[in-house]
């Protein structure tokens, strides 16, 4: 951790559209050395008047030393960059970046134990790297995920998050809808309360690696929870974003 | 510097804001939460602050006692390494200098500190960057008591430095002659955290 982290530059090799107001931008990043599932990148945008802005999204794309990574974003209506890397940004394009950073809300394929993901809409990202590792690695970790989307359409990585699930490796996927429920559902419906962490989640005594990632009010809801059910809180990582609501 | 073409950026902050903003920062006027794990939740009864110097307790405070020695407001931006900065922010507790006084020391000890917290969360300081009414244990934000979520019912405020550095829900705090990495610090963040010269992460300046 202590080598210096340089800005490199990163060409657009791919834009994909997840869903609605959803990216995901692959980058060529020569120089890049490697990242484990979980960690982030800054990333550094400067106006032709010298007006620059950072900001850090997480990697998508599994661990290990490829140069070419993933980061998924999200538009914020009002926000500043993510229009500008969902509006504008072209294949070939480059940007500035520098990472990988986070040595806490990380998870290998060695690490002992079951893997218990949850994710609020967005923050399913580090998480699918995580995930992404888990199924190159041939890892029989057992892991299980809970997915909170609005609704259907909102779901990122939707088909790969099947296949996934599809492969009886170990790893169970449970999606659930907070807003819009079509007929003929099977999974949860309604926000993630005790009930799918218990059923869905592994028990505090299996002692599994707990990992929640979502806007700041879904996190604490979440977390607040475990510790309920009696998950150690030193088992829970966790990792907000966005606003709170509070203006002061 | 590499332009990245198409970015124009939002409406520039005036000239009066963009200096008070380090580099790489933007200012937001939302109060955002960041917390490696759960939130702490300690009642007033079961929390106490302590002082160690050199592994012996110096001090203990219950919070009756923290609440009677004299209390500080501090008006002044905060600088979150995750990029946002906010303006302002007006907090009321006790400064080091007042709580090393009340502790017996006539003069504060030579040295680093490491602030210890309830969930486990550690991080560390030069003494220098928390006396001389640089920092203080914050026990209200904007006139009310502060919230578990923002670290309450006591954190950490050392506004000169990133925010990571004002610990929430603080309870000790060593005095000691070495510098030890702290809970980020040792997982790859800056040993000191300094937001005007961009001290984010190890390895920087």
């Amino acid at each position: 951790m202590n080598s210096l982290l340089r800005w490199l530059l990163a060409t657009v090799s791919q834009l994909h559209e997840e869903t609605a107001g959803v990216k995901t931008i692959s980058f060529d990043v020569p120089g890049w050395r490697g990242h484990v599932a979980g960690q982030h990148v800054d990333i550094r945008l400067t106006a032709e008047d010298g007006y620059v802005a950072q900001r850090s999204y997480s990697l998508a794309s599994p661990a290990g030393p490829d140069p070419r990574i993933q980061l998924t974003v999200e538009r914020v209506d009002d926000g500043e960059v993510s229009p500008f890397l969902l509006d504008e940004l072209r294949v070939g394009d480059s940007i500035e970046l520098r990472g990988p950073i986070g040595g806490y809300f990380t998870w290998s394929p060695g690490t002992a134990g079951p893997l218990m993901l949850i994710a609020g809409g967005s923050g399913i990202a580090p998480l699918m790297s995580m995930l992404r590792t888990r199924a190159l690695a041939s890892s029989r970790a057992p892991a299980r995920l809970l997915y909170s989307s609005r609704s259907e359409r909102h779901i990122i990585y939707r088909g790969e998050l099947d296949r996934l699930h599809g492969a009886r490796d170990g790893f169970i996927l449970t999606h659930t809808l907070t807003r819009e429920v079509p007929d003929g559902w099977t999974g949860e419906r309604g926000r993630i309360g005790r009930t799918p962490l218990t059923q869905r989640g592994f028990a505090p005594r299996e002692r599994p690696h707990v990992f929640v990632c979502g806007p700041t009010p879904f996190v604490d809801a979440i977390a607040d929870h475990l510790v309920a059910i009696g998950h150690e809180e030193s088992s829970i990582r966790t990792e907000r974003f966005g606003p709170t609501g509070e203006s002061k | 510097m590499h332009i990245t073409r198409g970015f124009k950026g939002k409406a520039r902050a005036d000239a009066a804001t963009r200096d008070r903003v380090p580099p790489g920062q933007f200012v937001t006027s939302d109060f955002p939460i960041l917390t490696a794990g759960p939130t702490q939740r300690t009642g007033l009864d079961d929390w106490t602050l302590s002082f160690q110097l050199d592994g012996k307790l110096l001090a203990r405070w219950d919070w009756k006692e923290l609440e009677a020695l004299p209390q500080t407001e501090m008006k002044t931006d905060i600088h979150c390494v995750t990029k946002w900065s906010k303006l302002d922010t007006r907090w009321r507790g006790v400064t080091i200098d007042d709580l090393l006084r009340a502790a017996g020391l006539a003069e504060s000890p030579a040295g680093f500190v490491m602030a210890h917290c309830d969930g486990g969360y550690s991080t560390n300081y030069a003494i220098a960057d928390l006396i001389d009414s640089r920092a203080m244990v914050a026990t209200h934000y904007e006139d009310s008591p502060l919230p578990a979520s923002h670290g309450g019912p006591a954190r950490m405020l050392v506004p000169h430095l990133y925010f990571w550095k004002s610990a929430k829900w603080i309870r000790r705090l060593a005095f000691k002659e070495q510098n030890v990495p702290g809970f980020w610090e040792s997982l790859g963040d800056h040993l000191r955290g300094d937001p005007w010269r961009e001290q984010r992460y190890s390895g920087d300046e």
